[in-house]
């Protein structure tokens, strides 16, 4: 096998990896920006993995999986918006407990039935694909991961321009302010939580019914907690931390590929790799305001 | 000069008894958790049976494998002392106002240091086994001190550093038992079948504590109450109890009164590794555990230790019943799952439980007086940042 040829297999094993990862970033840097620290990603990823491969199962149609898994991360939206900025239970609380509830329902329903494999089918773009060692990687993907092209402008404009996502980042950076001028702090979050569960969903659906095609117990493995590293590595801009996200797929993509090529390198230092960056990157970036001001602090009127 | 503030001072007083008195929201809340509590057993009751296993016979089976007889009893008061452990230093940073969610990496890197004094350390007889806690516990406190650190001086986020430290502690673990630190021969680069260290000497392990009829204690219990009842009188009734609970209540009176409000948030952040760390020892030194550095030495401990505390509202004293009916859940579950039910039903009781228990109070706040009747006190499950940006 040539250089070029194990390039381009390391490189689509990346991007296969990158785009789960990609799809969830997207979610939490809005509900990130919107000062709610979301810690239930792995919840919403893995809880969509699962019924998406039920739903695709019991229906015959990876596509209806797919929906559902998008739903199921609606609900775990709905749920920890409504007890973290409804209830005002601590969002860290909220978040580890809503995932070890994911991890322990999936792994325990998982046991009571078999389930079927269905795969959403693969898109090929005619020519594209053609392109030596990243034709293949990026234009012969399952076709959800085109969604990309959609979603991720579609996030940048709602935080960067929409009259919406100006508000939100005023409940991210000020939150009382943003009560004063009459935006609803709490109910804002929610909101974005909800755009942070769909998108997450889509990211773990895609996982199960678009890449491995069934569901295995914990098989999002901590990735929903990576996401979060890649909005902390990114700083808070989208476009850094969809960079992120590709760097730790391409990490986790050697870490598969490397004893193949016969390279040792220690797989604990890759996997570790990316939570690492982004402790450096939060001690390079400290102090340097990139962070939402009102990240993971709860909004009580009257409070400060 | 009447009605200079709005809230007059014996409204305040008034404020502040109420909540000493069982009032009739006590008595709501008391009811709702119960009623949660009976929805979330009603829930795994119901998956359960969508496993085709009865409810009243794995019932029955957690009562056998935990409580039964005296082997239950010994494996249930094991696992209780290390989830008591961590949980015990959670209360004390979160009645600083820290909230830490770094235990479960705490306790593998305190199983980690631990486990390489007792294994290069030359110090002889019983005198290892201090040795190897002093040092589990120092391993624990150092790695949450990183986090103190990082926020001290870069202003990172205490929750997301030791989440991430959290990964980075398992990676370390699972790196440092493939390697010749841990290994004195190292058998072939498989990694697969010699991914632990080498046992520990016979003195490092913790010795029995007392005799008993065939019930099986060692003194990480007696460790483990000594910790809670100790921390909840420093904690209630000494002067330092008092600051650390005041920077948790109000870090800017705290702070106008003279206490360093930066420096002591930070020492408790330390404190509850040092803790966690212990429970990694006590973890690797137990009479019954393999005696050996593993990566899963931890086995969710840390976690559910964490959720034990939640569940406990942060007091010592009654974190020491919680951590017992956790442990009677992990004993209990263990023997479940040797009759074909999956283990990770456990974990779901557990966190539908923890649920139950944690929004019963907020909701009852929530339905009743919306309007100005509770004074936005920070609870200590709420997030007080140990340094305010005002002062950075």
């Amino acid at each position: 096998m040539s250089v070029l040829d194990s390039t381009s297999t390391i490189l689509a094993s990346g991007v296969r990896l990158t785009v789960p990862l990609a799809f969830a970033a997207c979610g939490e840097y809005l509900a990130q920006r919107a000062g709610a620290m979301n810690i239930s990603v792995e919840a919403m990823m893995l809880g969509a993995a699962f019924t998406s491969v039920a739903t695709a199962s019991a229906t015959g149609s990876a596509t209806t999986g797919l929906a559902v898994g998008v739903l199921t991360g609606l609900v775990v939206g709905f749920v920890h918006g409504n007890l973290s900025h409804r209830a005002q239970i601590n969002t860290f609380v909220v978040g580890l407990v809503l995932s070890a509830l994911a991890l322990g329902l999936t792994s325990y329903l998982i046991t009571t039935k078999q389930f079927a494999s269905h795969q959403v089918g693969t898109l090929s773009i005619p020519l594209l694909r053609d392109i030596p060692l990243i034709g293949a990687p990026l234009f012969s993907v399952r076709w959800p991961a085109y969604l990309l092209i959609l979603l991720v402008p579609l996030t940048w404009w709602l935080v960067q321009r929409s009259r919406w996502g100006l508000e939100l980042r005023a409940v991210g950076e000020n939150p009382q302010a943003a009560d004063v001028a009459g935006i609803k702090v709490n109910a804002r979050r929610r909101q974005a939580l909800l755009w942070c569960g769909a998108l997450a969903g889509l990211g773990g659906a895609y996982l199960a019914v678009g890449e491995v095609g069934s569901f295995n117990q914990n098989m999002t493995a901590g990735r929903g907690y990576l996401v979060i590293a890649a909005v902390i590595f990114g700083a808070w801009r989208l476009g850094r931390t969809l960079l992120g996200c590709l760097v730790f797929g391409l990490a986790d993509a050697m870490r598969l590929a490397l004893p193949a090529l016969g390279v040792t390198l220690n797989p604990q230092l890759l996997v570790a790799a990316p939570y690492l960056l982004a402790l450096l990157a939060m001690l390079l970036f400290a102090g340097q305001h990139r962070e939402p001001a009102a990240l993971g602090r709860p909004f009580l009127r009257g409070s400060t | 000069m009447k009605a200079a503030s709005p809230t007059a001072p014996d409204d305040l007083a008034r404020r502040l008894l109420a909540r000493l008195r069982p009032g009739p929201d006590d008595r709501l809340t008391a009811g709702v958790t119960l009623a949660l509590v009976a929805v979330a057993l009603g829930v795994s009751a119901l998956l359960l049976t969508m496993n085709g296993a009865s409810p009243s016979a794995s019932l029955s089976a957690i009562w056998t494998g935990s409580l039964a007889n005296t082997a239950g009893w010994t494996t249930t008061l094991l696992n209780a002392a290390p989830l008591l452990l961590v949980a015990v230093g959670a209360c004390i940073c979160a009645s600083a106002g820290t909230f830490s969610i770094g235990q479960e990496g705490q306790v593998l890197i305190g199983g980690l240091v631990g486990a390489w004094v007792g294994l290069r350390l030359a110090v002889p007889g019983p005198a290892l086994v201090v040795v190897v806690m002093a040092a589990a516990a120092v391993g624990g406190g150092a790695w949450a001190a990183l986090s103190a650190l990082m926020y001290r001086f870069r202003g990172v986020n205490v929750v997301v550093s030791t989440l991430l430290m959290t990964f980075l502690a398992i990676q370390l673990v699972t790196f440092a038992v493939s390697t010749p630190w841990l290994q004195e021969s190292a058998q072939g680069s498989s990694g697969i079948a010699d991914a632990q260290s080498n046992p520990l000497p016979a003195g490092a392990l913790l010795s029995g504590f007392g005799q008993y009829p065939s019930l099986q204690l060692n003194a990480g219990l007696f460790l483990a109450l000594l910790a809670a009842v100790g921390v909840a009188l420093v904690l209630t009734r000494s002067r330092w109890g008092f600051r650390v609970r005041m920077v948790g209540l109000n870090p800017l009176t705290a702070k106008h009164t003279g206490v360093r409000v930066a420096a002591l948030g930070g020492f408790t952040l330390a404190l509850s590794g040092a803790f966690a760390g212990l429970a990694g020892g006590l973890l690797l030194a137990s009479p019954v555990s393999p005696n050996r550095l593993q990566p899963g030495l931890s086995d969710n401990v840390g976690w559910d230790g964490l959720l034990v505390a939640l569940v406990a509202r942060n007091r010592p004293l009654i974190a020491i019943p919680v951590a017992f009916g956790f442990a009677v859940l992990r004993a209990g579950g263990d023997f479940l799952s040797a009759t074909g039910v999956p283990y990770y039903l456990v974990d779901i009781v557990k966190a539908l439980l923890v649920l139950a228990f944690v929004a019963p109070p907020v909701l009852v706040g929530l339905f009743r007086g919306r309007r100005g009747a509770a004074p936005p006190t920070p609870s200590p499950l709420s997030v007080v940042p140990i340094k305010t940006k005002a002062a950075a």
